[in-house]
């Protein structure tokens, strides 16, 4: 849409330092005056194994209120410190990390403190986290593969969203979960392939087209839903579904042992592909390769690299990978495909992409972030809040923006992320 | 669309969703004669008008390919096709031929309108389907605007269903908290429907022009805040919520809020549709002869260009999303005040995303996201009847939509498919795409 232009340069007219601060600072005196004063009065206990579970680790209980304010003062401490100091780069990701968990876990004794329902289950909704951001994992590193090529993704929804319909009507169909997996994720290759087809061959506009294939998936997967899938649901939509796998000795260990070693499939192959993907985009030749075109096709087209051949690979790769994502959503939790099932996580999968500046490490953190809360609501509807939920659920977005603005800032995308590459 | 590049404004190269055939007509290349000659070579160059009738063919026959391939009645003609070719056909003739009559007859004209006036029925159902099309158009057209102005500028706002919830809870706070005149109340509903939706656009265009935060994550963001906003509203009775309910829905407005309408109750189209107009030829007029919309066209071309040439760029986001988001906010007056529905916690419906496609299919100028809107409409009002008539699921109108905006987008493929000569020289196209840095 724009002309080749370089990446504007924003002045920034807030001062960065001050911004982090100030948000340190200010999450710091919500932790205090608000989770602190309006706690309940009562401890907060938070449950570190499930029931029967051995080695069974004991429950630990914490007053409410004063757990509220001590993790306040660490918060504005840390706010102070970068007031006054100027600290490096590792340093200020630490402060962030930190003054986030302070946050975080003051929310919970909150929630939890006085509660008659019972303690916290910190595993549940550990569990939870990791299984919530499995789709969203997949899709941010869908979209690292397509951008850091330079070819713009936001048909992550879209590929999410075949990829659940074909996983499930296949497994269903078939009666293998495995040839549903397979299915699904080439389902989510085929849209990648798609856009590769019209973003690279036609040139068409990769905005235009990331917004349209959702448009067409959506249609696409509602259409076939209620023309054959709700008619002929036992043979379509039997909701088929992958079982656990307990990694033998790993699972054993307390706390990390449920949460990490206790799942199904879905969940190792996101470990694998997020070691893959990083480890490859940034320490091997094909990785070194793949950023070249991403940032300055020319360049890499003079030095004998196929550009467009890269693209082509990378966009289907990471179709077929946001594709898994989308089995996910049917094959590996409900089972069952129902309209609309990807409800936006390709979009929050997108916004966690660029939270996570392009690399595959930051958008899996961004990724857990979103999953955090979107597991968190469903933990907080069984507990007595006195909050309405609505406003909880607002906290995450509203955190983001205040993350984006305040300690992120600008990102700077590939250079030539978007921009179609004509051999002069 | 029209033939823009004869239309006076020699287009920045980009500033539109697709730039490929709005460019600058070659010296010497006989544009805007329509004469017969004339015609005739537009349809062999694919000309960008051509080449959208063309695209929307396209689109209705895969639509229809989709719409035979899933009915069960010609699937099982298909299988005895040994014994009897000829029903096999006719069955896919019956097939695809009653969904798109259906879908004809719900959104332009149905011929059996005609004899019933004859026979003393009533005239006004003959334009029963074109005010249909119209009333559906009509925040599509808006939102569609609100897109539109965000992309002249360089900007992608994905956040029109949060400006439109914005603008839906003020004008529904107006329409039934306080008490005004009959016009006058309808007017300041809608006033404050467009300041609502400001707000929340103003809120990107700030943040982006102060921090550099990306306008897509903003956008995105706000829009799941806005949606756990208004469902927090909708159901606290000491907010919002209707009184005596336990659904999260709001009290009905007055009915002196509410946009008169046409010709009866809705669905028609009525003051909400002629709003969408005026705010189409306001904004053509902002973008094309203003100051203001120099500097968006400028911006969107290229935002270093015209910060070098003096042009306050920050300034420009924030005005642009002000506009974008007020644009969304109207687009939620006309549902809000044209319908007698309260507002619900999902009024907010698809507007905001169907906005983008409207947008693109409207190369975001302004006439052209008229014209995207109501073709969009008619499919959208269409649709609902063909679901009703033959039992095909209207959620095939979607895909036809997208199909359309995807070929409208690829005029090389709509070239090769018809073998149409490719206008002006030869050579690789002068494309250039939107990255994210704007």
């Amino acid at each position: 849409m724009t002309a080749l232009a370089a990446p504007v340069r924003v002045p920034i007219t807030v001062n960065r330092r001050y911004l982090a601060a100030g948000t340190f600072i200010a999450l710091g005196l919500i932790d205090i005056c608000v989770f602190g004063f309006f706690a309940h009065r009562g401890d907060a206990v938070f449950a570190l194994s499930l029931p029967g579970a051995r080695p069974h680790l004991p429950a630990i209980r914490v007053p409410g209120a004063w757990t509220s304010f001590v993790l306040g003062a660490i918060s504005i401490g840390l706010g102070i410190v970068r007031l006054v100091m100027d600290v490096p780069r590792w340093a200020k990701r630490l402060t962030i990390a930190g003054a986030l968990l302070c946050f975080l876990l003051s929310l919970l004794s909150w929630t939890d403190a006085g509660n008659s329902v019972g303690p916290l289950q910190v595993i549940d909704l550990l569990q939870g986290t990791l299984t919530a951001s499995i789709p969203l994992v997949l899709g941010a590193l869908a979209g690292c593969m397509c951008e850091r090529s330079g070819v713009i993704n936001i048909a992550i929804e879209g590929q999410l969203l075949f990829g659940a319909f074909t996983a499930a009507a296949v497994a269903s169909a078939t009666g293998g979960v495995w040839l549903g997996l397979v299915a699904g994720s080439l389902a989510g290759g085929l849209l990648g392939a798609l856009l590769a087809i019209f973003a690279i061959m036609f040139l068409v506009d990769q905005i235009i087209l990331g917004v349209v294939l959702n448009v067409i998936a959506l249609g696409l997967t509602n259409y076939l839903y209620d023309r054959v899938m709700v008619p002929y649901a036992n043979t379509f939509n039997a909701g088929n579904t992958f079982g656990t796998i307990k990694i033998p000795v790993l699972s054993n260990i307390p706390v990390i042992g449920p949460v990490f070693f206790d799942s199904n499939i879905f969940l190792y192959i996101t470990y694998a592909l997020i070691l893959v993907i990083q480890i490859g985009l940034f320490r091997t030749r094909w990785g070194l390769r793949v950023r070249a075109v991403g940032e300055h096709p020319v360049a890499a087209d003079t030095v004998g690299i196929r550009v467009l051949w890269t693209r082509y690979r990378n966009v289907i790769l990471g179709g077929i990978i946001a594709g898994i994502g989308g089995a996910y959503l049917t094959a590996g939790s409900v089972g069952f495909f129902t309209s609309d099932i990807s409800s936006g996580f390709g979009y929050i999968a997108l916004a966690a992409m660029i939270f996570g500046r392009w690399t595959p490490l930051g958008s899996v953190a961004a990724a857990l972030l979103f999953g955090f809360s979107y597991q968190l609501q469903t933990e907080l509807s069984s507990l007595r809040v006195p909050v309405s939920s609505f406003i909880l659920l607002m906290a995450p977005y509203v955190a983001t923006i205040i993350a984006v603005a305040g300690l992120v800032g600008r990102v700077r995308p590939p250079a030539a992320d978007g921009k179609p590459y004509v051999k002069a | 669309m029209s033939d823009q590049s004869g239309a006076g404004h020699s287009v920045p190269p980009g500033a539109t969703a697709t730039a490929q055939d709005t460019g600058p007509p070659a010296p010497g290349e006989p544009r805007g004669r329509l004469t017969g000659s004339a015609i005739i070579q537009a349809v062999a160059e694919g000309h960008s008008a051509v080449i959208t009738i063309l695209a929307v063919f396209v689109a209705l026959v895969i639509g229809g390919l989709l719409i035979v391939a899933s009915d069960p009645v010609v699937l099982r003609a298909w299988d005895s096709f040994g014994y009897a070719p000829g029903a096999a056909f006719s069955a896919t003739w019956t097939s695809v031929s009653s969904a798109y009559s259906a879908l004809f007859e719900g959104s332009i004209f149905s011929p059996g309108t005609i004899s019933a006036a004859f026979h003393g029925g009533s005239i006004a159902a003959i334009f029963y389907p074109l005010s249909l099309t119209a009333f559906e158009a009509t925040p599509l057209i808006l939102t569609g605007l609100s897109v539109a102005v965000a992309f002249r500028a360089g900007m992608f706002n994905i956040g029109a269903a949060g400006q439109w919830i914005g603008g839906a809870l003020v004008a529904t706070w107006l329409g039934y908290a306080v008490h005004l005149p009959i016009a006058a109340h309808a007017v300041v509903c809608v006033i404050g429907a467009f300041a609502g939706g400001a707000v929340i656009g103003w809120i990107v265009g700030e943040v982006k022009a102060r921090t550099g935060a990306h306008e897509v994550i903003l956008t995105i963001m706000l829009n799941y805040v806005m949606y756990n906003l208004l469902s927090f509203l909708l159901s606290s009775q000491s907010a919002m919520q209707a009184p005596g309910q336990t659904n999260q829905v709001a009290p009905a407005i007055a009915a002196s809020a509410m946009l008169p309408h046409v010709g009866g109750p809705p669905p028609q189209a009525g003051v909400g549709f002629l709003i969408a107009l005026a705010a189409a030829a306001a904004l053509a007029w902002l973008l094309s002869r203003s100051t203001v919309g120099f500097q968006f066209r400028t911006v969107g071309a290229s935002p270093s260009a015209a910060r070098s040439a003096g042009i306050r760029v920050e300034r420009v986001w924030v005005l642009a999303f002000l506009i974008a988001g007020g644009l969304a906010g109207l687009s939620a007056a006309t549902i809000v005040q044209g319908q007698t529905q309260p507002l619900t916690f999902n009024s907010y419906g698809t507007y905001g995303f169907d906005g983008i496609t409207v947008a693109l299919l409207g190369r975001a100028r302004p006439f052209g996201v008229v014209i995207a809107g109501l073709l969009f409409g008619a499919l959208n009002g269409g649709g609902t009847l063909m679901e009703a008539a033959t039992g095909v699921p209207a959620d095939v109108v979607d895909v036809i939509k997208g199909l359309i905006v995807l070929l409208v987008a690829a005029p090389p493929l709509i070239r090769l498919l018809f073998r149409l000569r490719r206008s002006g020289g030869a050579g690789p196209q002068a494309v250039a795409a939107k990255g994210w840095s704007g």
